[in-house]
């Protein structure tokens, strides 16, 4: 039983869907459609490093990295405008963003 | 046979355990189970041979991300059952979506071949003689600088902007002001006062 790379493929496969279903699911809660993106990046960063080993081809783990370095970027700025936001308003529905206009 | 076995339990659990990031009731487990699945996800990173990106998935994501979190769900006075309202409602489109995407990955999982003279145009082979992280640092400081380069511009970017974000300027709170205590002089900072023995000021 070999453990190749359409064995990390399906598990990417899986996360990326469930962090999009999480995203559906949770339609009024910000914190977790946040960790769902996180969920998502994390699956395609699977895909990259299972492919960068697959080719034996390292620049797969260098873009691996570069998304982490975006996914931590996106999550201190998703969650600092949450902050604002609850400052704001008082609650984090997201069906209320649109009420921000301008 | 023990690699397959290890793939399997780290799979499973990263899997078990992204599902209850998503369903669970409570947003402190959410987080909880999130650093979880990145625990796995770094197991699954050692069984491929990227030792570096392993321990740097733990580091960044478990040690500042998911800490990140953490403060914001319990430093946020929300009412997270109110927020879970009609979640119900959600499922069947959700379902739906998720369902199509799944099929469409498997359809392209399904039907594909490596395109065999895509080896000539590996831009960095892997070395075998030296460790991943070795290797890597090779390529990263050399080819990828500019990349690099630009990783730390956004990751300078977004510390800025999180900080303007969440900066605030509370009135009535005494602040240092530097230029203010630098300008100050003996004429302007001291009073004397002549004090008659035998009464106060």
């Amino acid at each position: 039983m070999e453990i190749g790379l359409s064995h990390y493929l399906t598990v990417a496969a899986i996360l990326f869907t469930i962090g999009i279903f999480g995203i559906f699911l949770n339609r009024k809660n910000v914190i977790v459609i946040l960790m769902s993106i996180e969920l998502i990046l994390l699956a395609v960063n699977i895909n990259l490093v299972a492919f960068s080993v697959a080719l034996n081809d390292l620049v797969g783990q260098v873009f691996a990295l570069l998304v982490l370095t975006v996914a931590a970027g996106e999550a201190a700025i998703g969650l600092a405008i949450l902050v604002t936001y609850f400052r704001n308003r008082g609650s984090i529905a997201v069906e209320d963003i649109n009420l921000m206009k301008g | 046979m023990i690699p397959a076995l290890f793939f399997y339990l780290f799979s499973a659990i990263a899997v078990a355990s992204a599902v209850m990031v998503i369903s669970a009731k409570n947003p402190v487990h959410s987080v909880l189970f999130l650093i979880l699945c990145f625990f796995n996800a770094a197991g699954l990173f050692v069984l491929l041979g990227a030792e570096f990106l392993a321990m740097i998935l733990v580091v960044v994501y478990v040690g500042a991300v998911a800490v990140l979190f953490l403060f914001v769900v319990m430093m946020l006075d929300v009412d997270f059952v109110e927020l879970r309202q009609g979640m119900l409602n959600y499922l069947p489109v959700g379902a739906t979506v998720g369902l199509i995407v799944l099929v469409e990955l498997a359809l392209v999982f399904g039907s594909w071949v490596i395109n065999p003279s895509s080896v000539s145009t590996r831009a960095a082979p892997t070395p075998t003689d030296i460790t991943n992280t070795e290797a890597l640092g090779r390529i990263l400081y050399t080819d990828f600088i500019y990349y690099f380069q630009a990783a730390g511009l956004i990751l300078l970017v977004a510390m800025v902007g999180a900080i303007v974000l969440t900066l605030r300027h509370k009135e009535g709170v005494k602040r240092q002001n530097i230029s203010e205590q630098v300008a100050r002089n003996p004429a302007t900072a001291i009073e004397v006062v002549k004090v008659k023995p035998g009464q106060g000021i």
